[in-house]
């Protein structure tokens, strides 16, 4: 195989760790509605964990991007 | 014309050469929005102390919201021992922050989305915490990875994988911020094509999106300084109180 093409497929698949941040996003949303719906008054207080959990999750998923980077320019 | 959605991150020269002991120091459009993200928050401060009334000014209100926000966010996850911490890590949110939004405004540059800018912040907040931490509490700040309460069988590992989880804060902690940047510009930019290539007729679908992805990217640039912020609050909160 040409390295060329098995970069292109390395990077391509490096892209699939947005699944895992696409379900960690889920979860953390899914789970502050849950829990904003059982306790509405304590929802607010809670708000800047959501987001803060929300950036965290996205972020772990942008790394395989950064690791599809690295395949396709640095090497 | 600039068809590469990865155009926008080139760093290009602005005005002449300098160079020092093979050093290139030359004035650059990066240099330039540092620049005028540092002047912008200067401005917005030096603006909103300079009267200070008891029914403030809208520009005085900003400045002290900005204060309350991180004085909260210190004393919360750091509790009051970070309090002389307070003006680093205002500097840092303020200035994580404008760079930023400076990066939202169409035809600007995202100083952070280069990594070398964004590694350099997490190095220095890294090597910092680690001397604090030994300042503070001596060799007993290498308690740290060795948490309490684990049974003697697991120990060693646990403390290969702390010590490991510590090394990789600098590493995570700017590779956060630059992908989050990065992955939004370029993600923006290619949304920007697609409305050229399906022309009159179909761009309207991506125009749309585009317009519903920018109002993200400014929630997320708004976040990604948050989240820094408070890291680096964590990161001293381990370093100041010693829990294990």
């Amino acid at each position: 195989m040409e390295i060329e093409a098995a970069k292109m497929i390395g990077a391509g698949l490096a892209a699939i760790s947005l699944a895992g941040a696409g379900v960690g996003i889920g979860i953390i949303f899914g789970n502050y509605l849950s829990g904003a719906m059982r306790n509405p008054s304590a929802a607010q207080k809670q708000f800047p964990n959501l987001l803060l959990g929300f950036a965290l999750a996205e972020a772990t998923g942008l790394f395989g991007l950064v690791v599809a980077l690295i395949i396709l320019f640095a090497f | 014309m600039a068809t590469n959605p990865m155009q926008q991150f080139s760093v290009h020269r602005i005005g002449p050469e300098i160079k020092l002991a093979g050093i290139d120091l030359s004035f650059t459009n990066a240099s330039l929005f540092m620049a005028i993200s540092a002047i912008s928050i200067f401005v917005l401060f030096f603006l909103g102390t300079k009267e200070k009334k008891i029914i403030p000014s809208k520009i005085q209100l900003i400045s002290e919201i900005f204060y309350n926000f991180i004085a909260k966010m210190i004393s919360d996850t750091a509790g009051s021992k970070a309090k002389p911490y307070f003006p680093f890590i205002f500097c840092l949110f303020t200035f994580v922050l404008f760079c930023n939004m400076i990066g939202m405004i169409p035809y600007s540059f995202t100083v952070t989305s280069h990594i070398i800018v964004t590694l350099l912040l997490a190095v220095f907040i890294f090597i910092a915490v680690t001397v604090i931490g030994f300042i503070k509490h001596g060799f007993g700040y290498l308690k740290l990875f060795v948490p309490s309460g684990v049974p003697a069988l697991l120990l060693p590992l646990i403390t290969v994988i702390e010590i490991i989880s510590y090394l990789s804060r600098p590493v995570s902690l700017s590779v956060r911020l630059f992908a989050n940047m990065m992955a939004g510009h370029t993600m923006l930019k290619v949304f920007g094509g697609f409305v050229i290539s399906l022309g009159l007729l179909g761009g309207w679908l991506p125009l749309s999106f585009s317009v519903a992805l920018t109002g993200l990217e400014i929630l997320v640039a708004f976040l990604q300084a948050y989240v820094f912020a408070i890291l680096t609050c964590i990161y001293l909160n381990d370093a100041l109180n010693l829990h294990h």
